[in-house]
Order: structure tokens, then sequence, then C-alpha cells
């Protein structure tokens, strides 16, 4: 079931929380729409549920408008942040409720529901738990509960809202894997909301990157991640270093160091004025290099301020002879090569010239 | 090793204890207090009641519950509750959830409204039916020329009541329904679940116990009333005598025997009350079982 969203817009009194939002989702794909907290993506996902009604803009699933219908007739599955499971009702129970609500010519034996309720708690491993009550389990388990009681009605699109937000970061990381292999295995169309850059990157077929009610970019999680359309997008999937510079013929100056430009790492605001040349230039800490050599072009001088070599990775932050602090991440083996220590001038530039510049 | 760590754990308990507490003659002088007022305002009147009720025997006690009158005025205060609180009990529900659930204009004067029977004197209340609805007014006569009675009649203490109980099982599911949020409903309706199924299955489920806590402390109140259903009922023997109210005739005629045996019958009604609330009370919390301790082991082994 493909979803279509057309020129979507919705108020809160004053407050924007979308603002012309167009959005194609594919059949039988897992979309992220990544986000910090009042970037609307929660309030798209319950428009496209069909829980708030966008004040203009229309929602279609394959092809068919779906605005005005009321949320009964969607067949959507959603799950909950909280999870909202019926608190009074057994594990089974609420992973039947869905069945149990047809029209009456529509329902099922219950020898029927019985069996599918059974073979849901199977897909979720969660079987053995058919009978304790909500208040029982543990948040994962309820998770997984609420998943099940999605399913339990064959949704042709299924909605999760902040999925893991609630869950503990291990647990997290096993549902997230598990929920992947469940999406490759049922193939129904799928669409969750996050404000975790890592969940949305490792989970999803497409990014969806929402700001201030508006999309910044839409695509795979390797475009999104190394071609970012836009300095908030950037900025969003992980740490920078943010200088101001001027653009000048293929050349971003900052201070008296110049360094080189691609074209594909030039971006532009839709209001920038060539002709001031002013720009915002990127660096990601894990694309610098050290050295006590210059490498010839693009780098640099800087000197060693603090150095942090615990983690993954060693942490380094420098002062450049502009007045600029610089964070780099470089491996340990690298580390212990250069044998870094505070005060040591050294130079520093972008590996494979790893820029992004952005003209104002 | 396990030994020195229970010894720290208990010391550490120790003295989180004598953090938090006040030293002892406080906390017995406190404790001395209360239990003084308690036995002085409450046990011992409660007990004087029944003591009294009895004095003269068994008999006489059973007797004055089997009268003629007394059977009316039990029959009526029955028939009293029988009616005002259901018709309590939707109206409760229906205004919680008018309150909860939406916004519209007024909601904090229908609010302040709904807790107008607490701040009126009853007697007013009481006052106001007849006002409204005695034989002398317009609104009365006409009821009167149709052949219906109002005032000095059971309808009118049937309206009292329901006055004064007004906002019991609002005012109990207000908090509840806040507290629970919309999610549940929400869940509902995205599995298919129509508006009469969601308030069967999900929301008339979850608020049952703020409903029966309500109508219990509702059904208290309208067996006891006394302030407004004096004013409207006319004190007429068997008629328009509710159990309260037939106390007073009693214990004015000196039959104190009597009255307090009735008396007593009111106060073992107090009683089961309190202990229908004390257990439902505990309703209220099946979170808190053994089992939940032991889904976690198993899902930790």
């Amino acid at each position: 079931m493909s979803i279509e969203i057309r020129g979507i817009r919705k108020t809160f009194g004053s407050f924007v929380a979308l603002d012309n939002v167009d959005l194609d989702i594919r059949t039988g794909e897992l979309v992220a729409l990544l986000g910090m907290s009042g970037s609307g993506k929660t309030t798209l996902l319950r428009i496209i549920a069909g829980l708030e009604v966008p004040d203009t803009g229309t929602v279609r699933f394959h092809g068919e408008n779906t605005t005005e219908r009321s949320v009964r007739g969607r067949g959507v599955g959603f799950v909950f942040q909280h999870y909202a499971l019926f608190r009074h009702m057994t594990v089974f129970e609420n992973v039947a409720f869905g069945l149990r609500v047809r029209p009456r010519g529509a329902r099922l034996s219950e020898a029927e529901i019985g069996g599918r309720v059974r073979h849901l708690l199977k897909l979720v491993q969660l079987d053995f738990l058919a009978h304790r009550h909500p208040s029982q389990l543990s948040g994962g388990q309820r998770q997984r509960v609420a998943l099940a009681r999605a399913l339990a009605v064959e949704p042709k699109v299924l909605l999760l809202d902040e999925p893991f937000g609630a869950l503990d970061a291990k647990v997290r990381m096993e549902l997230r894997r598990w929920l992947r292999g469940l999406h490759d295995q049922l193939h129904v169309t799928s669409v969750f909301v996050t404000h975790d850059q890592e969940e949305a990157l490792e989970l999803a077929d497409r990014v969806v990157v929402l700001n201030e009610g508006r999309i910044e970019q839409v695509g795979t999680a390797e475009e999104v991640y190394h071609h970012p359309a836009s300095p908030f997008v950037y900025n969003f999937l992980g740490n920078v270093n943010l200088f101001h510079g001027r653009l000048e013929g293929g050349k971003v100056f900052i201070g008296d160091t110049a360094l080189e430009v691609q074209e594909t790492h030039e971006h532009a605001h839709p209001d920038a004025n060539p002709e001031l040349q002013r720009a915002l230039v990127y660096m990601r800490p894990h694309n610098l290099e050290i050295d006590f050599q210059p490498n010839g072009r693009n780098h640099f001088p800087a000197k060693v301020k603090y150095i942090n070599p615990a983690g993954p990775q060693v942490k380094v932050e420098l002062m450049t002879d502009w007045g600029d602090r610089v964070h780099a991440e470089i491996a340990h083996e690298r580390y212990r090569e250069l044998g870094l220590k505070i005060d040591d001038e050294v130079y520093v530039w972008p590996r494979e010239n790893k820029l992004f510049v952005y003209q104002i | 090793m396990a030994e020195n760590f229970g010894f720290t754990n208990s010391k550490r308990v120790s003295r989180i204890l004598s953090a938090t507490a006040e030293p002892a003659p406080v906390r017995i002088a406190l404790i001395a207090l209360t239990l003084w007022f308690l036995a002085l305002f409450l046990v011992l009147p409660l007990i004087a009641v029944f003591a009294e009720a009895l004095r003269s025997g068994w008999r006489l006690y059973l007797a004055a519950l089997v009268d003629s009158d007394a059977r009316a005025a039990i029959r009526l205060t029955l028939l009293t509750a029988a009616i005002a609180v259901p018709i309590n009990i939707v109206f409760g529900i229906s205004a919680a959830w008018a309150i909860v659930k939406f916004e519209f204009r007024g909601k904090n004067l229908l609010m302040t409204l709904i807790d107008l029977p607490f701040a009126v004197s009853p007697v007013i209340a009481g006052m106001v039916f007849v006002l409204l609805l005695g034989v002398h007014e317009p609104a009365g006569a006409w009821l009167a020329a149709h052949g219906i009675r109002v005032i000095f009649a059971a309808p009118g203490i049937v309206l009292a009541t329901m006055f004064v109980t007004f906002p019991f099982v609002a005012r109990e599911l207000m908090p509840v329904m806040q507290a629970l949020g919309a999610e549940e409903e929400e869940a509902a309706l995205v599995l298919g679940a129509s508006g009469w199924q969601t308030f069967w299955r999900v929301t008339l489920p979850n608020v049952k116990w703020g409903v029966l806590y309500g109508a219990i402390l509702c059904n208290a109140r309208a067996m006891g009333e006394f302030g407004a259903v004096s004013v409207v009922s006319g004190h007429i023997r068997g008629l328009t005598n509710t159990m309260p109210l037939y106390v007073e005739v009693l214990y004015n005629d000196y039959q104190f025997a009597a009255a307090f045996a009735v008396a007593s019958l009111l106060a073992l009604l107090a009683l089961v009350t309190l202990v229908l609330k004390r257990l439902l009370g505990r309703g209220e919390s099946p979170e808190a079982t053994h089992t939940e301790v032991e889904s976690f082991q198993r899902e930790a082994a």
C-alpha cells in the first residue's frame, strides 16, 4: 500500500506544526520520520493514521483519498509511544481486541481468533505471557504486545510513534534489529517516528528529515548522511565543527586559510547573495586528519588544547590561529603513532577534502 | 561478604528512618492525639448508638424495626436511593466525559456548578424545590392539576436527594479520566472499534472503580440525607418519612429505643459503606501482585 501525502498543513492555535508537506511512501517500504521534538513528525504520523485532521492537503492510500475517512476505516496499525495497551485486559485479549470489535458479519469465530492471536504472539515471541496483564510485563514486552495488537487486524500500513523511545539502550538496540527482521518478513508498508538519527539511519529504507514543520530531505540513509541537502541535515546527523568564511573562486577562506571546495560540497541558501561571498563551513570531527607536517594543500595550523582518549576514538580539541575551536576524532593507533601532547603545534585538514559549504 | 553487605544495607535503612521520622515524644503525642480524637468523636458515639438501641433488649429492637411506619421509612429510603444513584451514575459519567474529553466555552463554569450542591446548605436546596414546585407556585400548580404531587410527597424527596448527591460520581471520575488520557481510546479506534464499543470495552472498564466508589458515596449520602429532604417531605408518618426523618420523629416522641434502633441501621449502613470503599480501594491497584516480580525473574533467567 503506497501513501501519497500532498500539501499537508496543520496548525495548533498559532503554532504551525506542519507546513505544506509532500511525501511519497512506496509499497512495502520502511520509512523513518526523523526530527527534533516540535518538528511535526508525530503530527504527520497521526495525520496519516487519521487521528489528526489536517487543515489543508490530502493523504492518499494507493491512490484513494482517505483524508475524509475516519480512523476506523483506514486499515492502519498504530503503535503508540507509551504502547497504550488496554490495562484491564490480558495480553491475549489486547491482541484479540481488533478482531472482536469487527461488525458481526465480518467477525471471525472464537477458534479462528484464538488461532490468529496465538500465531501473532508466537511471532513476537510472547506466547508464554498470553494470560498476563500489561502491568506485569517489562517495557520491551509491552512494546511487542502493542505491535502484535496492531498487526492483528492485518493493517495495510503500520505506523509506529517513537517505538523504542521509552526503552533502555540495550533493549532498544535488540528490538531495533528484531523489528527490521520482522519487516523484511512481513513487507507491510511501515512508517516510524524517531528523534534518534542512529535509529533512523540503521533501520529505515528511507529517512525523511523534518525541521520546523517542513521536510528538509528525503533519501536513503547513505544519501542523507553523505549528501545532506541542508546545514540542518548535516548538523542533525552527526557532530560538526562550524566556521564562518568567504567563498571566492572555488575556494573558501577562513581567516587566512584557503580550502578548496568541490562542487558537490557546495550548497546555497535560497536567498543567498553570491556577491557577498559569505559562507558557513562545516566539518565532521571524524573526517579531520592531524599531522605535524603540512600535507601540501587545504591544511590549517592549530594547537592541541585537550585530549580525551576514552572511547572508540581519541577526541582532540584544538585552537586554530584565527581563534576558533576545532574538534577532531582520530584512531587510537594514529594517536599513539603521533605521540600527541597538549600544546603541540600541528596541522589539520579535512580527509578526502570532506567539507560542507553553505552560501548565505 | 554477604554478611557485610547485609550490615551496610540495614545501616542505611536505619539512617533513612532517623532522617525522616520525628523524635519519639512528638511521635507518641501525635498518635495519642489522633487516637483520642477518633475515640471521642467516632467510636464512642457509634457504641452509644448501638448500646442505646439494644438497651431494652433484642425483642424491642426488632419490634421497632418491623413496625409498619419504620418499614415504610426503610422502603422510601431504599426507593429514593434506587432512583437517585443510577441517575447520578449516568449523569456523573457524562459530565466527567464532557469535562475531561472536550474543550468548550464555559467549562470552568460547568465545573463550578457541579460543585454547587457541596457548597449550598441542604436546607436551601430543599427550599428551592418548595419554591419551584409547591402547589402555590405555577409549575407546582400545573403538576398538581395533572394529579402529580411533588412537594410533601416521594417525588420531591427523590428530587432533593438527587440535588444534594449531584457531584459525587462526576467528582470521583474526573481525576481518574484525566489521569488515563485518551491514548487507549485512540488505540481502540485505530483497531476499528466504534465509539460505543470503545466506551463499553475500554473507557468504562478503566474507570469502573471510580464509578463504584462514587456510587457508594452517593448511596450513603442519598440514604442519610436529612436537611433537604426534611424541607420537602412534610413528615407524614408511613408516607413521606425517610429513615433519618423517622429517627427524628421517634426521638421527638420520646421513643428513644425505637429511634436508636432505626439510627443503628443507618450507622450500620455507614460502616458497610466504609468497608466496601476500603475493599474497592484495594481493587483499584491490581498491578501490585507477586506475579509481576515473577515475570521479571523469568525475564532475567
